[in-house]
């Protein structure tokens, strides 16, 4: 499948900036069955300091804010084409080391409502494991646009018992690594049926699997990542493949508008 | 059974007066003890002056103190300091090519002799540094390796300092004082000099500019500020260096490189010399809250276009989990036994090793692996019974955390006192510079002295002093 994307992030202050910048990791990465075609990012309002591929071999783009600016738009687009690989991205490449994806974060860290999810979880492969996992998830956290914050944690989001794709791969991470996986989150676009414009970025998760690799899981879907699916950033949790990650002094009353746009050609 | 003597780095172990020592105690013997006394007040005096001083934590009503120092330089041969600079030079090679290794391939987990967890648990592993060479594929620009002597021709390493090694100003200062109060004693004895450390550590930091083309790499120190207790030093040595002395609010992320905010403008930064931890360097990449880094470096780093020294991530090679197997790393990567030995350590996180820790906890020193500065360790033969008791709980709750090692009879050099020489145990940190072009071990160094009669702890902040540590010319 052949995708085309546009992100577009418009960021409005009331009063001039004296000072910001801004982390970006919105890049596709060219992996198993993905490849980036054509790729640019666009800045108004700023300019590219400098980038470099991450630990986790994500594009980084570290951008500055022209000072005194009121306005900074981040256009991003491409083309990007995807094979169905039912969900399996394939063996570990480094630089990181695979125990990395082992390691519990402050966001994935397990407690109670981890320890009782896992104690329903039953398979008789890894896979279906898994996929039990991936199901039950999507159970006990209701997807629900607005619910959550983007500071909770894998307990949080079951504890409120509700949230979105973020939340639920935060809890699919938790949940895997307790079970034995190496496992990492992923933000990415998802091409949608029948709906074009988007506001957010999509999320899931990867758990490592003996003889298979990377495995894709989207809880919040149900299912295993297929054509529809672009990987763009990877990470320990949110924090690590966050598209944006910014710092700034002064610009008061800021208003974000983000626009993406996600179609087959 | 009989002890054996404490070795005394003057009267060996049977009151023989050791040649180091031999022009130095003709000189003394007649000094008249009433100008010693003099001399050693004036001394006080002159740190006094100096304004050097030291923070010491855990003590609100003695914010800023004077490091004592005393007045007796401790002595060692050029023979003796020719070995010691070996095994100094093979020890930092294998660490700069241990955390190479770490945040590469890590061969040494995969030949298993290392166990993956031992880098995988800990705390001060930084994954950003994974897949990163910092230019000139150097990591420890400067290292103290801090040693301990027990005979004539016995040193341990006692910890390595990868991180950010403190004191150098101290090594520094000692020397300078000695030259004004006893010049007579340099022309007597040929000390090797240390006071070309601050020029030898400018021309070592530019050498490790990430772009070697660039004429004249501008270095600059960054300081967490005045209140960090090693400011003075700070300051210190960029005036000695004739570099800028920065705060992160100095400098910015400016066309792709780190600047410096002059009255002409932004000036771009090739090397920095950073005093200020990796969870504190950059907001943007590490502790958000932190106010004492420069937004962005880790980017510009990651993209080549600075060079922090020491490379963030360092600290792995100080924890002392790992110093345990510091043996196996010398050899791993240098093909060599290593020349400088470990004091023999038992890991907690080894049940059998905890055993015995926690049977034998009165003989022994235990220390927290992340922890410095002596804070947070047990001295086990000095130890109340109440203490002995807490600390076993300690240890049960948590023993990952502590390593412990036999208390070994430190060395002593005489320190003058009231009633004149006393022996007082000490320790050294010599100062190694590393640059593509090798590496540069200072003559000398820091000797630390535990100022009370009997007491092992040589730290400043647990009340140790200083000495200036002469190096002779054979």
């Amino acid at each position: 499948m052949r995708l085309s994307i546009k992100h577009a992030t418009r960021y409005r202050f009331d009063t001039p900036l004296t000072y910001g910048l801004q982390q970006l990791r919105k890049t596709p990465k060219s992996s198993n069955g993905q490849h980036v075609l054509d790729w640019v990012t666009r800045i108004e309002g700023g300019k590219r300091e400098v980038s470099f591929e991450d630990h986790h071999n994500n594009v980084v783009e570290l951008i500055s804010f022209d000072r005194g600016t009121t306005e900074l738009e981040v256009v991003s687009e491409g083309l990007v084409t995807i094979d169905d690989t039912s969900g399996i991205v394939g063996p570990h490449r480094g630089p990181a080391p695979l125990w990395l994806y082992a390691r519990p974060t402050d966001r994935t860290r397990v407690g109670p409502a981890t320890r009782k999810l896992l104690r329903g979880i039953d398979g008789d492969s890894d896979l279906a494991r898994l996929h039990a996992l991936s199901a039950a998830i999507s159970e006990a956290v209701v997807y629900l646009v607005g619910a959550s914050e983007a500071t909770w944690t894998a307990e949080d989001a079951l504890n409120a018992g509700e949230g979105v794709c973020q939340d639920h791969t935060h809890v699919f991470l938790a949940c895997a690594r307790e079970l034995g996986f190496p496992a990492r989150y992923v933000s990415g676009y998802l091409l949608m049926d029948g709906q074009v414009r988007q506001d957010a970025m999509h999320a899931w998760g990867e758990a490592h699997v003996e003889g298979l690799g990377w495995v894709g899981f989207d809880a919040s879907n149900g299912i295993s990542p297929d054509a529809r699916y672009v990987r763009v950033a990877t990470g320990l949790d949110y924090a690590d493949a966050a598209p944006v990650t910014g710092l700034q002094v002064g610009g008061h009353g800021e208003a974000l508008r983000v626009d993406i746009a996600v179609q087959q050609q | 059974m009989t002890e054996t003597p404490i070795f005394d780095e003057m009267w060996g172990r049977d009151q023989t007066l050791r040649q180091p020592y031999a022009s130095f105690n003709s000189w003394l013997e007649t000094e008249d003890t009433a100008r010693l006394r003099a001399k050693q007040r004036e001394a006080e005096e002159l740190f006094r002056l100096s304004g050097i001083t030291f923070n010491v934590y855990g003590r609100a009503e003695a914010e800023e103190r004077l490091i004592p120092f005393d007045i007796i330089p401790r002595i060692i041969s050029g023979r003796e300091w020719q070995r010691l600079t070996r095994g100094i030079e093979q020890r930092v090679r294998a660490i700069n090519a241990f955390l190479h290794d770490i945040y590469h391939r890590q061969e040494i987990v995969r030949a298993g002799r290392l166990p993956a967890e031992m880098i995988a648990r800990n705390e001060a592993f930084l994954p950003q540094m994974i897949g990163v060479t910092p230019p000139g594929g150097i990591y420890t620009h400067i290292v103290g390796i801090d040693l301990v002597r027990t005979g004539d021709d016995e040193f341990f390493v006692l910890e390595d300092n990868a991180r950010t090694p403190s004191g150098v100003s101290y090594m520094l200062e000692n020397r300078e004082t000695m030259l004004q109060m006893f010049p007579e004693l340099f022309s007597r004895n040929r000390v090797q000099p240390v006071q070309n450390y601050p020029r030898d550590l400018c021309t070592s930091l530019m050498a490790c500019a990430p772009d070697m083309q660039r004429a004249n790499p501008a270095v600059a120190v960054l300081t967490p500020g005045i209140y960090n207790s090693a400011y003075f030093e700070h300051a210190f040595l960029a005036d000695q260096m004739g570099v800028e002395l920065v705060e992160g609010h100095d400098l910015r992320v400016v066309d792709g490189r780190v600047a410096m905010r002059t009255t002409e403008g932004y000036k771009a930064i090739d090397v920095l010399y950073r005093r200020v931890d990796d969870d504190f360097l950059d907001p943007l990449n590490f502790n958000p809250e932190s106010a004492l880094g420069v937004p962005g470096i880790m980017d510009v780093y990651r993209a080549g276009g600075i060079t922090i020294a020491n490379a963030p991530g360092t600290g792995i090679a100080d924890d002392k989990a790992i110093y345990s197997y510091m043996p196996d790393i010398v050899e791993f990567y240098t093909g060599e036994k290593a020349i400088l030995k470990n004091v023999p350590t038992w890991r907690c996180s080894d049940p059998d090793s905890l055993a015995y820790v926690l049977d034998n906890l009165s003989d022994l020193v235990v220390k927290e692996v992340h922890g410095s500065g002596g804070y947070g360790m047990l001295i086990g033969p000095t130890a109340t019974k109440k203490e002995l008791r807490e600390f076993a709980k300690k240890l049960k709750a948590r023993p990952g955390n502590y390593i412990a090692q036999p208390t070994l009879s430190l060395s002593t050099v005489p320190i003058f006192t009231n009633k004149g020489l006393a022996p007082r145990h000490v320790d050294l940190r010599p100062f190694v510079l590393m640059s593509p072009g090798g590496i540069n071990v200072t003559p000398g160094g820091l000797t630390r002295v535990a100022l009370k009669k009997g007491s092992l702890v040589v730290n400043s902040s647990q009340g140790g002093g200083t000495k200036d540590t002469w190096v002779l010319e054979d």
